[in-house]
Order: C-alpha cells, then sequence, then structure tokens
C-alpha cells in the first residue's frame, strides 16, 4: 500500500498575536508547527506502515523553511519526504495550492491521499476536497477511523453533524482526517538523530504536471479585500431571576436597545 | 567556538519538552505525594527511544549523543525529579559502562534490553560502611567453578525493585585494596539475590531507592565486567558519565522552579501590584536566571567532552558541584518568592526544593566533586 500524506507548515496559532492597528498577523517570532489535523493524517498513515507495511510519503507545499515540518514527519517514521518549492508557487491561495499539490500527486503512486480536514491559519477545508476533485479520486472527509478490509477496499467511518456514517470505498482515493481522532505520536530519538542524514527531494515546476496559469498569484482567484482583528465584547451581565421576571427583562432591554 | 543548538538538537528539544509536558508533569505531584515509581512514563519513554539515547543503534539505541542526553534529563527534570533520575541511572549506571566496558558478548546480550526500555538498569555501590569511601567494599565475590559466589549487600540502589539488570561492585580480593575490587553484570531472577528495605525519601519520592542482598549468589564468570580487579576504576569512570546526568537532573530542577517562579510573580499581586514589580523579585530572578545558564553551560560542556572523546572528569565535576548548588539555592528562592503557598503543595515549588537537595549528595557528594576539581588543579 502507498500512501501519501499532504502536511502543511503553520505558524502556532495559541501563540500568534494580531497588530490591533494594521489587523494583520504578527508572525514574528511564532514558532512553526505541522498542522494539527495534518499530524492526525501522520498518525493514520504510520499506523497502516505498522499494521499493513505500507510506504508513507509526506509531501508539503511552502517555502524553503517547510524543510523543518518534513524532517519532524521523518523523525516520527515516514519514509520519503518532498518539499514542493519554487517561485512560481508563491502567493497560492487554495485552489492554486490544491492545483499545486495535484500536480505533484500525477507523478507519484499512491492508493490512499491523506490531508488534514483543515489548517489553522487558513481554515477553509477546502484543500483536501478540492485536491480529490482534480485528480478525479473518490473523497471522505471527516475521517475518523479506517479500516483495510481486503485488497484496494477500504471501511472508513466519518463523522457528521448528527453521528457518523460508515462507506466503503475502493483504492484510491482521499480523506482528510481531523486531529482528535487520531492521537499523533511522539518523534522517536533514533528518528530525530536520523532526520538530518535523511533525503528531502526538493520539486520545482518542471516536477509536477500542472498548467502554469493555475498556480501562485496568478492562479489565485481569491482576492483579500481587508484583514482585521474581531473586536473584543464587553463581558455579558448574569441576572438570576425566574423565567417569568427574565421574559419581561429580556424585553425591556432589547426595547432599550431598538431592537424591536 | 559555536553556541548555537543545532537541527537535531532542536527537532529533540521541541519532542522532549512536549513529551515532558504532556506526560510527565501531570502525574509528578502524585508520584511524589504516593511515592510511586511511574512505570507508566518508563513505557511511554521506550516507545520512543528515551532509556537509550547514547547507545548505538547497532545495540538498540537511538544512536544520539550526551548532549541529547544530558537535554533530555534536563527536560525531564524540569517537570518531575524523580523521572530525571530513572532515566539518568537507568543510562549512565548500568547501560553505559556496558557499552564502555562490556564484552562483545556482554553488549550483544544486555543492551537491547535496557536500550529498548523493556529491562531497567540499575548500579550498586554503595554500602552501609561504604559511601564516600566506597572503597570500603564488604561485598565479596569468591571465585568458584566457573563463576563467582556473591554475598553482602548494598544500599540505597536507584531503581532497584524495578530493574532487570544490575552492575554489582564487589571485593574479589581483599588484600589487593581497590585493585582488589571487580565490577559484575547481576540479573535479576539471580538465585540469593533479593530486594531489601525500601527508603522513604525526602525527594525523588517516586524513584525506588531500597537495599539490594546477595546471599551465595552464583555469578557465571561471563557476567564478569570488564577485568578482574577494574571494578574500582569501572565504578569511578562511570560515576564521571553519571554526573553528567545528574547535573543535567539539578540544571532541570533549577530551570523548573525559575519557570514556575516567573509565571507565578507576574499573577499574585500584594501592596496592589503584581510581586513582580519590586525590584527585590526583578533582582532574586536575574540572579536566579543567570545562575541557571551558567549552570547550563557546564553541562552541556561536560556532556560535549564527553562525546567528542575529550578527557571531560574534572568538567562533569565541575557541573554536578555547580548545578546541585544552583538547584537548591534556586529552589530555595522559589518557595521564598512564593510565600506561604510555595510551602504548601499546592504548587509544585515545595516538591522542587526538597528533589533538588539529592543531587548535592549522590553520585559524589559535592564535597568530593571538590575534591576531584581540586586534584586535578594540584596533579
Ligand atoms: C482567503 C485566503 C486568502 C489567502 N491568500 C493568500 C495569499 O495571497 N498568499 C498566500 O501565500 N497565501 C494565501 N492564503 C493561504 C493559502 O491559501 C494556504 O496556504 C493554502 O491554500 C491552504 O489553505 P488552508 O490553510 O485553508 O488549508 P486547508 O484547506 O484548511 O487545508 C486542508 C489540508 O490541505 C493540506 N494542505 C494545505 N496546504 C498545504 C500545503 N501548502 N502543502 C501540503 N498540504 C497542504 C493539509 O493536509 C491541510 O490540512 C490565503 C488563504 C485564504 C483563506
Ligand atoms: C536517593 C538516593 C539514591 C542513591 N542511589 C544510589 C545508587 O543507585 N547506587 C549507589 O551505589 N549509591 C546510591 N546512593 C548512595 C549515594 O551515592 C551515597 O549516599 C553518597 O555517595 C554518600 O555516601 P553516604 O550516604 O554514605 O555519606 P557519607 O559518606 O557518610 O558522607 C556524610 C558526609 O560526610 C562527608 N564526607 C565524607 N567523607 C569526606 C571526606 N573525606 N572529606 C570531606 N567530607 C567527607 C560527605 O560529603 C557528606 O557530607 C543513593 C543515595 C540516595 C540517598
Amino acid at each position: 500500500m502507498k500512501i501519501i500524506v499532504c502536511i502543511k507548515q503553520v505558524p502556532d496559532t495559541t501563540e500568534i498575536k494580531i497588530n490591533p492597528v494594521t489587523g494583520t498577523l504578527i508572525r514574528e517570532g511564532v514558532p512553526s508547527i505541522i498542522n494539527p489535523d495534518d499530524k492526525g493524517g501522520l498518525e493514520l498513515a504510520l499506523r497502516l506502515k505498522e499494521s499493513h507495511n505500507a510506504h508513507v510519503t509526506v509531501l508539503t507545499m511552502g517555502p524553503t523553511q517547510a524543510d523543518a515540518v518534513l524532517r519532524e514527519a521523518l523523525a516520527m517514521g515516514v519514509d520519503r519526504a518532498i518539499l514542493l518549492t519554487d517561485k512560481k508557487f508563491a502567493g497560492a491561495d487554495t485552489l492554486a495550492t490544491s492545483n499545486a499539490l495535484a500536480g505533484a500527486l500525477r507523478n507519484l503512486d499512491y492508493d490512499l491521499i491523506i490531508t488534514g480536514r483543515q489548517a489553522i491559519d487558513g481554515d477553509t477545508a477546502q484543500v483536501g476536497p478540492q485536491v480529490a476533485e482534480l485528480l478525479d479520486l473518490p473523497q471522505v472527509s471527516y475521517l475518523e477511523n479506517l479500516e483495510v478490509k481486503e485488497n484496494n477496499l477500504f471501511l472508513l467511518k466519518k463523522q457528521t453533524e448528527e453521528g457518523y456514517q460508515l462507506l466503503e470505498a475502493d483504492a484510491p482515493l482521499l480523506v482528510t482526517v481531523l486531529a482528535s481522532s487520531f492521537k499523533p505520536r511522539y518523534m522517536n530519538v533514533k528518528g530525530i538523530v536520523e532526520a538530518y542524514s535523511k533525503e528531502v527531494e526538493i520539486w520545482g515546476f518542471d516536477k509536477i504536471t500542472v498548467d502554469e496559469e493555475n498556480l501562485g498569484l496568478k492562479g489565485s482567484p481569491t482576492k483579500v479585500d481587508k484583514a482585521f482583528a474581531k473586536g473584543i465584547k464587553g463581558a455579558g451581565e448574569i441576572y438570576e431571576m425566574d423565567p417569568e421576571e427574565a421574559v419581561g427583562m429580556i424585553m425591556r432591554k432589547l426595547k432599550e436597545k431598538y431592537i424591536i | 567556538m559555536d553556541f548555537n543548538i543545532s537541527k537535531t538538537q532542536t527537532l529533540f528539544r521541541q519532542m522532549i519538552r512536549e513529551f515532558a509536558e504532556k506526560e510527565v508533569k501531570p502525574l509528578a505531584a502524585e508520584v511524589d505525594e504516593q511515592e510511586r515509581f511511574p512505570i507508566e512514563t518508563v513505557e511511554k519513554m521506550a516507545k520512543i527511544g528515551l532509556m537509550g539515547i547514547p547507545i548505538p543503534v547497532k545495540y538498540g539505541g537511538a544512536g544520539g549523543d550526551n548532549l541529547l542526553y544530558a537535554m533530555a534529563v534536563e527536560e525531564l527534570s524540569r517537570a518531575c525529579g524523580t523521572t530525571g533520575v530513572i532515566v539518568s541511572a537507568h543510562t549512565s549506571l548500568c547501560a553505559a559502562p556496558i557499552l564502555e566496558f562490556g564484552s562483545e558478548e556482554q553488549k550483544q546480550k544486555y543492551l537491547p534490553g535496557l536500550a529498548s526500555g523493556q529491562v531497567i538498569g540499575a548500579f550498586g555501590l554503595t554500602e552501609p560502611n561504604a559511601g564516600t569511601d566506597a572503597s570500603a567494599q564488604q561485598t565479596t565475590a569468591i571465585p568458584t567453578e566457573g563463576g563467582y559466589i556473591l554475598n553482602g549487600s548494598k544500599i540505597f540502589i536507584t531503581n532497584a525493585e524495578y530493574a532487570g539488570v544490575y552492575i554489582i561492585m564487589a571485593m574479589t580480593d581483599k588484600s589487593k585494596g581497590t585493585k582488589g575490587i571487580s565490577a559484575f553484570i547481576v540479573e535479576k531472577e539471580t538465585k540469593g539475590f533479593s530486594i531489601g528495605k525500601k527508603e522513604k525519601k525526602m525527594g525523588i519520592r517516586g524513584s525506588a531507592t531500597c537495599e539490594l542482598i546477595f546471599e551465595n549468589c552464583f555469578i557465571p564468570a561471563q557476567q564478569l565486567l570488564g577485568k578482574i580487579g577494574d571494578g574500582f576504576s569501572i565504578a569511578m569512570k562511570t560515576l564521571d558519565g553519571g554526573r553528567i546526568g545528574i547535573a543535567a537532573q539539578a540544571l532541570g530542577l533549577a530551570q523548573g522552579a525559575l519557570s514556575e517562579t516567573v509565571k507565578y510573580v507576574k499573577e499574585r499581586k500584594q501592596f496592589g501590584k503584581p510581586l513582580s514589580a519590586f525590584q527585590n523579585t526583578q533582582f532574586q530572578l536575574a540572579d536566579m536566571e543567570t545562575k541557571v545558564q551558567a549552570a547550563r553551560m557546564l553541562v552541556y560542556n561536560a556532556a560535549w567532552k564527553k562525546s567528542q572523546g575529550i578527557p571531560y572528569s574534572a568538567d562533569a565535576a565541575m557541573a554536578k558541584l555547580y548545578s546541585a548548588e544552583v538547584a537548591m539555592e534556586v529552589t530555595t528562592k522559589a518557595v521564598q518568592l512564593h510565600g506561604g503557598y510555595g510551602y504548601t503543595r499546592e504548587y509544585p515549588i515545595e516538591r522542587m526544593m526538597r528533589d533538588a537537595k539529592i543531587t548535592e549528595i549522590y553520585e559524589g557528594t559535592s564535597e568530593v566533586q571538590r575534591m576531584v576539581i581540586s586534584a586535578m588543579l594540584l596533579k
């Protein structure tokens, strides 16, 4: 079985601050991490490596610094690491990112592609499904569990708002996973010691199969109009009273504010 | 001179910090309170290779160096002093001497189990009447057909109940003094070997510190470590390496207490301002930070020298002496800056202070470290 996990290097948003004047993120000094859902994806792939002898490749598109997340993936136990990097990829929105990833995936062998459900910085949850569409693959998003039935047949458990669905699908397919479903393992010490002596393949535009038009800023229909920090709402007021009194109070307040 | 930490070290620190924060710290208070050996933590550490950091890959280890190992003990101890010493005694006092002084067969037989953490290691030198004066060994190993008969007892042995392999020093020829001491690899299942009294301690209360009792134990000749009569020298060299581990433990405790204190003084208010606004607090913190950084330099330097194959005995002694004293000073000041809260078990500070004290005592007291350092100067 061949698995490819797409991972994204993201700023650790728990440590991020917003410039109150410009409304933009202050990225300086914020550590970069593997997007948490993607770490769940790596965990799923590594479990399949242990149980089914799967070969795991990790793929990321990003600037050269994204090398760090590939080393981390190597230290967790993946077999092969590819960094997609090229000036032509710069300024990509989700569509252009998906096009670049699909361009690389066209030149790779796989039975299963795993992406995170969504990235903690962009938060669109678009890249996984877009890649599946571009490659004309079946997709199962919000994956909670995956079992290998027989050759090329997967039994998949998908989270929904009401509960879950059980699905069967043939390889090749793409799944998007949640961090909470696959608690990622730690990097192991031997993996860490060896991570920087392993190869990270660098793939530029010439290594992938895609129209140049669809890449980078040119291939990005999304235009950011304005970025701003959400204003902080004042603390609410708490009243303790019986329901009848409460109804009257709420009505009064709504009128005071000309809402009704 | 390059003071940068390497990419590998950065990656390692990222992992070990997260591990210590998520897996070790939440258990620290309970392990202390209940005097409970955190076996589940050892299993988790084993799984990711923390029980065999500086052991070569061919013997089942991670193939790391002493700096990574020191960082591991530092970060674990920052969260829990007990966990730090479990790894330190196991690695430095049991796996390391087998790697350094063992025969090829001994390495192949014992290291994979130890490095994978399936087997925990321990080291027995101290006896009731042989503490600082380790040469006064009363445990004997009398040569017999195919091996030795071991009789006697050891006290204060870390990891005792939980270990599977022990490095034991014993007198093979009393007439030769220290040259009559030999080192043996003793397996837990050995007939006549038992674990005696478990100590109730001031600190590192989760680590199992017990007596070892040997009654006519037959030790096969293949389990003699090094040559006959090499035991004392093996023990001293082993302790040189072990001191890096204990120095790292002390460093971690000091750093842990300092980090907690920085957080606390910003939150706690008296006289209408946070404690951090008082100049006394600021100056205390500045001194604490300076000393912790100085300790770190000494520890990393000693670890680096060991990995480079440069003589490091006095460096390890200085690292341990200084870090242990800094740990005691910083944890004591940390309690002071926490006031009454620091004296209670609501906060981890009093535990860190109790844990810190042992670093001035075991693997050579601070007085012994001063002897080693001055001997280097005056030779
Ligand atoms: C409105 C908007 C405008 C943007 N504009 C710009 C811009 O002008 N310039 C710019 O540089 N960036 C821009 N970005 C960021 C860029 O879109 C993202 O880097 C990328 O498209 C991923 O989108 P996402 O973070 O929403 O990922 P999601 O769709 O939430 O990610 C889902 C999964 O897709 C995979 N994935 C996502 N990105 C990668 C990747 N790079 N490599 C490998 N796998 C990946 C991961 O598995 C991830 O978990 C913009 C984002 C948004 C939302
Ligand atoms: C929790 C714990 C774990 C331990 N783990 C191990 C272990 O795993 N394996 C092991 O073998 N041992 C272990 N030990 C033993 C430890 O190494 C000894 O306790 C230590 O070496 C001191 O010996 P002692 O207790 O007999 O003190 P003593 O030797 O009696 O020393 C008492 C005091 O006298 C001082 N002193 C002694 N001689 C001199 C001198 N010549 N000049 C100046 N001052 C001197 C000492 O510095 C000390 O301050 C452990 C001890 C403890 C408490």
